[in-house]
């Protein structure tokens, strides 16, 4: 396996990501689509540690990130739970409350 | 595997340069356990706790000093540059904590978690603020987010909290996302994350000439203007502003700029210099366009918190001016105005927090009409922090423009100068309608009776307003400072 | 058409098998279309059910599921990443010394305090 193999999946992972929070509507899938950016991240961390550079630090960042993406989903979920106990609905259209 | 030189000696001295985060998550972690063991009447101690954890924090970054401490091998420094920004985002959270005794009571945010999100929120602050590695700055970026998201979500009840944390979070974690995937991008040119080493590798061409290294710092670009709000990543700031509790949207005005102009400020005096001729234009046209959006916006809006949104994006606009500008005269002058701007913001927030009496309706400029002679000393202040932001002299709105564009015609950027002289004068009309209202327009029947401040509600409104009038009349020390702090970063 | 032809190499070992994979293809898609249109069509409730054989199901299978469920996963998913942080940790124990282990005592310190506050507020009761 060589290195540009990995850059090419966490390239389209990102596009993919990219795509989905460009298109969706539902908040969770916009959510999801982060995550999905977060992680093409990670595989290029992982990937670069592993083929470039002689020290760890990207395989440690990668776990930091794993973390504080489940973090940043917790706090999510939340907030859209209490959008959805209000509204019944957590596309991201309906809430729109503030203008101007 | 490359030995692990991990010592007693540098954990201690880690430790030691990360003294005022330390104090801050520490009060944190004891408000957090307070808040169990207090009966429900007991809360208010929760706020004097907070108050004094900040206090003791700003402390301890003085003893530290502006000498440089290196700590964690390298991932985190207190210089000077760390030293300015740490004391005006705990300046920022004290000021905001000071408020929160008032507020609380009013708005029901009289609970434990209120002000360990705001603490540990300031705590990621001041880890991005010191930040070297660009690793540091995410995850005190992160630190610093995932509290606000929940902080602006904080009126659970009212839906425009809600929908305000939820346009912030869904922009702010795609922002993260491209800022992690820049990082990831630098790391595959340069081999390393470190800001320094970054910088000192600039001056190799196959660094710089790297299409990967260069789709990284755009994206990591992308971030950070995501997060400064600056045109055209701005779309969140007015919503979130506007929904947040309003005590929140005066924090993350003062602090969350600060914090996330300090780390643009490290990555782009630092390693921007070598690329300077595609980068200036990029950071000319931004900080063009946040000026002109941001004001000819506020000029619409009705609603004070969202006026003071939009111009919120106009600052962040005047203060990428003097990033544009760059070297010691830029960096002095962002720092001076990131300061100024933290007492400014929090100060007329303070203000229309006691006028305005519901939390959604409230805030219409009419709601202020005729309150300038029933209510002198309220009038008062609200006209000084909104003259200060609009830049007129004797204020220190005033003399952080002054210097932001005196460094940006100096650099060589007239253009750029001129055009921020003409916002000013734009902004001017929308910052002196309410004080129009509070003066001149006749006073309605049922004028509302402001809310009775706290002691120390109204003694951090002094403290603002104090601030904004010595740093206008004497700035030359604070000046002195921050230039010393910006030698200190370039040395 | 007779170039196509030319350039067919019929001694090639791999033509046998070009042919039965058309014959496989063309064969498995006729059936498909024949039945279609020579089958008879008849819909009755049994044929819209989710399963044509085998145990009814009880209710829809897009039922609400209580909110109780994700305070407890959201606090599993946030304590059970956190363990990812101390496998690195356990691999270097040894040459990380008494750094490693006071850092580690910090972390887990936090996140006992955590833990705690979750509990005497509630979040892990099941009313």
């Amino acid at each position: 396996m060589t290195l540009d193999k990995f850059l090419v999946v966490a390239a389209a992972l990102f596009c993919c990501g990219l795509y989905t929070v460009m298109t969706r509507r539902n908040a969770v899938a916009v959510l999801m689509g982060v995550e999905l950016i977060l992680n093409a991240a990670n595989i290029n961390f992982v990937a670069f540690s592993h083929f470039l550079s002689r020290v760890m630090g990207g395989q440690i960042f990668a776990v930091f990130v794993i973390v504080l993406a489940a973090a940043e989903a917790a706090v999510a979920l939340a907030i859209f739970l209490r959008l959805f106990a209000t509204t019944g609905t957590v596309e991201v259209d309906t809430a729109d409350q503030l203008k101007g | 595997m490359t030995p692990i030189a991990m010592d007693t000696g540098a954990l201690v001295r880690g430790l030691y340069c990360i003294l005022p985060e330390m104090v801050v998550i520490g009060t944190a972690i004891l408000v957090l356990l307070a808040d169990l063991l207090l009966p429900e009447e007991g809360k208010k101690r929760l706020c004097h706790l907070s108050v004094a954890g900040v206090a003791a924090a700003i402390l301890s970054a003085l003893w530290l000093g502006p000498g440089k401490i290196e700590g964690f091998s390298g991932m985190i420094v207190h210089d000077g540059m760390g030293l300015f920004f740490t004391l005006t985002i705990l300046a920022a959270a004290l000021l905001t904590l000071m408020m929160a005794t008032g507020y609380s009571e009013w708005e029901g945010t009289q609970k434990g978690e209120f002000y360990a999100l705001i603490l540990l929120s300031t705590s990621g602050m001041l880890f991005m603020a010191e930040g070297t590695d660009l690793m540091t700055v995410f995850l005190g970026l992160e630190t610093l987010s995932i509290p606000i998201y929940c902080l602006v979500g904080f009126h659970r009840g009212r839906m425009r909290s809600l929908e305000g944390a939820m346009k912030y979070f869904l922009l702010g974690a795609f922002s993260s996302g491209f800022f992690l995937y820049g990082i990831a991008l630098m790391y595959a040119a340069a081999g390393t994350t470190r800001i320094p080493v970054i910088a000192s590798m600039m001056r190799d061409a196959r660094l710089y000439g790297n299409p990967v290294f260069l789709a990284g710092i755009g994206l990591l670009l992308v971030g950070f203007a995501f997060k400064v709000s600056l045109v055209p990543f701005h779309m969140w700031t007015p919503d979130a502003y506007e929904g947040a509790p309003t005590l929140v949207t005066a924090f993350m005005g003062a602090a969350v700029k600060a914090a996330a102009f300090a780390a643009l400020l490290r990555v782009v005096l630092l390693t921007f210099p070598a690329i300077l001729p595609a980068m200036s234009g990029v950071l000319w046209v931004l900080a063009a366009l946040t000026m002109t959006v941001g004001n000819f916006s506020a000029l619409l809006q009705n609603n004070m918190k969202r006026m003071l949104a939009y111009s919120s994006i106009a600052h962040a606009g005047y203060i990428l001016v003097g990033l544009t500008a760059g070297g010691v005269a830029g960096g002095q002058a962002v720092l001076f105005y990131v300061l100024v701007y933290a007492f400014m913001n929090l100060g007329a927030f303070g203000v229309i927090m006691l006028v305005a009496q519901r939390e959604d309706d409230g805030y219409d400029i009419d709601n202020f009409a005729g309150i300038g002679f029933r209510y002198p000393v309220l009038g008062g202040l609200l006209s000084l922090f909104l003259v200060s932001l609009a830049g007129i002299p004797p204020t220190a709105g005033f003399v952080g423009k002054f210097y932001l564009f005196g460094a940006a015609v100096r650099s060589g950027y007239v253009g750029l100068a001129v055009l921020g002289v003409l916002n000013s004068a734009v902004s001017v009309y929308y910052y002196l309608r309410p004080v129009v209202s509070m003066y001149m327009a006749p006073a309605p029947e049922g004028i509302p009776v402001p809310r009775p401040p706290r002691s120390a509600f109204s003694f951090a409104l002094c403290a603002s307003a104090a601030a904004v009038l010595l740093l206008g009349v004497m700035p030359a020390s604070a000046l002195e400072f921050a230039e010393r702090s910006v030698l200190s970063l370039l040395m | 058409m007779s170039g196509l032809l030319a350039s067919l190499q019929f001694s090639s070992p791999y033509f046998p098998v070009i042919v039965l994979m058309a014959v496989a293809v063309g064969l498995s898609a006729g059936f498909v279309f024949l039945s279609q249109w020579v089958g008879p069509k008849r819909y009755d409730r049994t044929k819209y059910s989710e399963y044509e054989c085998g145990v009814d199901p009880l209710t829809t299978s897009t039922v609400r599921i209580s909110v109780k469920f994700f305070l407890v996963a959201i606090l599993f998913l946030l304590f059970d990443l956190e363990t990812t942080f101390l496998y690195p940790w356990a691999v270097l124990y040894r040459s990380l010394g008494l750094f490693g282990f006071v850092e580690m005592g910090v972390f887990v310190g936090i996140l006992l305090v955590g833990l705690v506050y979750a509990w005497k507020k509630g979040a892990l009761e099941w009313q």
